[in-house]
């Protein structure tokens, strides 16, 4: 008999990646049984807390452990940051959304910009299991927001790093690292992005030119999760699709990004209004 | 002896209510409640009790209330319902119990779902409903630790699980969300069903024993074989038709357009009416257009003007008769200054350059032959195109069930509508799985779930008692 070690969605482990984002492992053995690469999780802190989607980075099926990454940027996100070892989420519902496609497909691309490398990570980590040759770029703003390095270089044949300011790696963007990749002439069989939404509009346009399937994973605003508001809803080739159940991974390119990045931008007002408030109050 | 008027429930004032998320009717009085207690003829084939769904004893309890023993009325209404401060308040009584009193033929019905509910508030206050419960586990018959898995914490799970608990089984309820009550929670607002009167009826499921667990979506967090294969002898399948329906026509992904289910679930579960107190936001406009005719675009429209909307419009394509919404819905609606743009249907949403909606390409319809579902049906009248100014939308044109359990358990049949189909004892497809509610019937109501739930709960103990499963 395994003796229950600790509370339901209780934080175990916690770490500060970079400068406001965070690593935390929470107890939730039933979500880490089911838990596969491109699931997500919707997460409320508090009783007055919203719902908010954040990425399964990773699990521990026997010790009933998930791990999840976030960068602090809103109210909620300060609100998980603040938890400590020891702390109880409030909700974890999960695993939601439709696990990645992971089959042999030859050469991937994994593209992984910002936090959006520790979403990267568990289909690279699958993809390699799966026997594909597994060259990932990630990216961040400098050197000191490039988290995961030494896990995706674990998990990866080639790995290539980029930074806005050139602080380490490439200067540049991810997309044209990828871009540079492509016309060498190397043959790719898949490319998957996930980051925040003008990073993977830019990847798809890239490899448009090259027809190579690209899948990317949206981060459209969410409330319930689970197919019944459709607040996350996209437009992918022409038709109205929920990225929570229909998703989140969709073909870039018969995405509208131009349609998902002015819905996440609905309620920036009252996002601002939210944390301000919140920061006063906490100082 | 002539048959008095029917004693009408007060209601807040027009100027206060739409200023507040306060409930609109206030409820009768334990004067009011036995006089209309009295007018109950007695009498003897009791059409009433056959217009009820779950069978409730009406003249039964009417008849306590007119002699002033309220805890027995409480009583004879719990034997058949678990949820009655619920039903009293959002039932379509005029369809159902108060539609068969014999008392339409002379005057206005008996008005049996202001009794109920007089009855179950009184209950809450008095704090009875603990007792109830205690009794109800004390006399309850053993039943071997047969344990049941209801997913689905709505109306119907609600009854499946009371009814099972009280046989004896160990029943556990499975919800998404991270409170019990489905659309009770989430959909219907405050003003009509306050939150803590939900939470009351909820408590009393917990006291007879019923297990809950929030946030575990079946399909994901577990599957239907899961749960047979952890020792669950039936599943009942409660999970409601959940999935809004878009129109699918041009611009509506533009932002400050939302089905009625994000827009009442950010106000009713999230409480974004308290913004910034609560984390969840919430966009009003100054014109708010609600594109639908029934109960949810009432609701829809009705917290719209509670937040603030300067003009709120609903937009039908049929008239106000062909309308589903309740009679009562509307006047309420209408009360509150709720404008209503008949034979309406939006073709195209137009946003500006930010994607934010401006405005509503609609075109007027007409009316034709009846359909299918014996209303006229609409039709466009060419060239009658018009735009119509709103900055924010609110899509309240239906919904259908949720497809995770079908996508996730290709055993369950299910129809074109994505409808679980069973036989006429609610079986479904899969061996020791049950169904009921709006994920049965499609979009139907609270009463209605909670009848076919009911005879689930009879089917599963059947079979479990005959030993079929």
């Amino acid at each position: 008999m395994v003796r229950q070690l600790f509370r339901l969605n209780e934080i175990v482990e916690k770490k500060e990646l970079a400068p406001r984002i965070k690593e935390i492992k929470v107890y939730n053995p039933r979500i880490a049984a089911k838990a596969r690469a491109g699931q997500f999780v919707i997460v409320k802190v508090g009783e007055e807390g919203e719902r908010i989607p954040l990425t399964i980075a990773d699990w521990d099926r026997e010790k009933g452990l998930i791990t999840i990454v976030f960068q602090e940027v809103g109210v909620s996100t300060y609100k998980l940051g603040r938890l400590g070892v020891g702390d109880v989420i409030t909700d974890v519902l999960g695993p939601l959304g439709n696990p990645s496609e992971i089959e042999k497909f030859g050469t991937v691309v994994c593209v992984g910009g910002g936090v959006g490398i520790a979403a990267i990570y568990p289909m690279a980590k699958e993809l390699k299991k799966a026997g594909n040759r597994v060259i990932s770029i990630i990216g961040a703003r400098n050197k000191d927001l490039l988290i995961y390095e030494e896990e995706m270089r674990r998990v990866s044949d080639e790995l290539r790093i980029t930074t806005d300011d050139g602080s380490k790696g490439r200067k540049g963007f991810v997309s044209d690292e990828l871009r540079d990749l492509l016309n060498s002439g190397l043959k790719v069989d898949r490319v998957i992005a996930v980051g925040p939404a003008i990073m993977m509009k830019t990847c798809a346009d890239v490899t448009r030119p090259f027809n190579v399937k690209t899948i990317v994973s949206l981060n459209s605003l969410m409330l319930c999760g689970m197919g019944m508001c459709g607040a996350c809803r996209v437009e992918v080739g022409g038709k109205t699709r929920f990225v929570c159940v229909d998703g989140p991974d969709f073909d870039a390119h018969q995405v509208n990004f131009d349609v998902l990045i002015k819905r996440l931008n609905a309620y920036k007002a009252e996002e601002q209004l939210a944390l301000k408030r919140f920061l006063e109050v906490k100082a | 002896m002539p048959v008095k008027d029917r004693v009408e429930m007060r209601k807040l004032p027009v100027e206060k209510r739409i200023r507040s998320f306060e409930e609109v009717a206030l409820g009768y009085t334990e004067e009011e409640a036995i006089q209309e207690a009295k007018r109950c003829l007695q009498c003897p084939p009791r059409p009433c009790v056959q217009g009820c769904p779950v069978g409730i004893e009406i003249p039964r309890f009417i008849k306590k209330i007119a002699e002033g023993d309220f805890l027995s009325a409480y009583k004879i209404i719990k034997e058949r319902n678990a949820i009655p401060a619920v039903t009293g308040r959002v039932c379509p009584q005029e369809h159902q119990c108060e539609g068969a009193c014999v008392l339409n033929k002379l005057k206005k019905p008996t008005a049996i779902g202001a009794l109920e509910r007089f009855v179950a508030d009184w209950a809450l206050k008095e704090g009875v409903a603990k007792e109830l419960a205690d009794e109800e586990i004390a006399n309850r018959p053993s039943n071997g630790n047969i344990k049941v898995a209801v997913v689905g914490s709505g109306p119907a799970g609600i009854t499946v699980a009371a009814d099972l608990a009280k046989l004896g089984y160990e029943v556990t309820i499975f919800e998404a969300l991270h409170k019990p009550g489905g659309v009770l929670m989430y959909g219907i607002p405050e003003f009509r069903l306050p939150k803590k009167i939900v939470e009351y009826e909820i408590d009393y499921l917990k006291r007879l024993g019923v297990d809950i667990e929030t946030n575990v979506l079946i399909g994901r967090t577990y599957t239907i074989k899961d749960l047979l294969e952890d020792g669950y002898r039936a599943v009942f399948l409660g999970t409601g038709a959940g999935t809004p329906k878009f129109p699918g026509i041009p611009g509506e992904t533009l932002v400050n357009i939302y089905s009625a289910n994000e827009f009442l679930t950010r106000v009713n579960l999230m409480k974004a009416y308290l913004f910034p107190q609560y984390d969840t936001p919430i966009k009003i406009g100054k014109r708010v257009a609600v594109i639908g005719g029934g109960n949810v675009a009432m609701d829809a429209a009705r917290t719209a003007v509670r937040l603030g909307a300067e003009e709120v419009y609903i937009l039908y394509r049929r008239t106000e008769e062909e309308m589903p919404a309740r009679r009562e819905e509307v006047i309420n609606a209408k009360e509150e200054g709720v404008k209503f743009q008949l034979l309406t249907q939006p073709i195209r949403f137009i946003g500006n350059k930010d994607d934010i909606l401006t405005g509503i390409e609609c075109i007027r319809m007409q009316l034709g032959e009846p359909d299918a579902t014996g209303r006229r049906k609409p039709i466009p009248v060419p060239g009658s195109e018009f735009i119509f100014e709103a900055d924010t939308a609110i899509i309240a044109i239906g919904a259908h069930p949720n497809p995770l359990i079908a996508r996730t358990t290709p055993e369950i049949k299910v129809d074109e509508e994505g409808r679980v189909i069973t036989d006429s004892e609610l079986r479904t497809s899969m061996k020791r799985v049950y169904a009921a509610g709006d994920i049965v019937l499609g979009e139907a109501t609270v009463i209605q779930a909670m009848g076919t739930g009911r005879r689930a709960s009879q089917t599963i103990h059947r079979d479990i008692s005959e030993g079929r499963i």
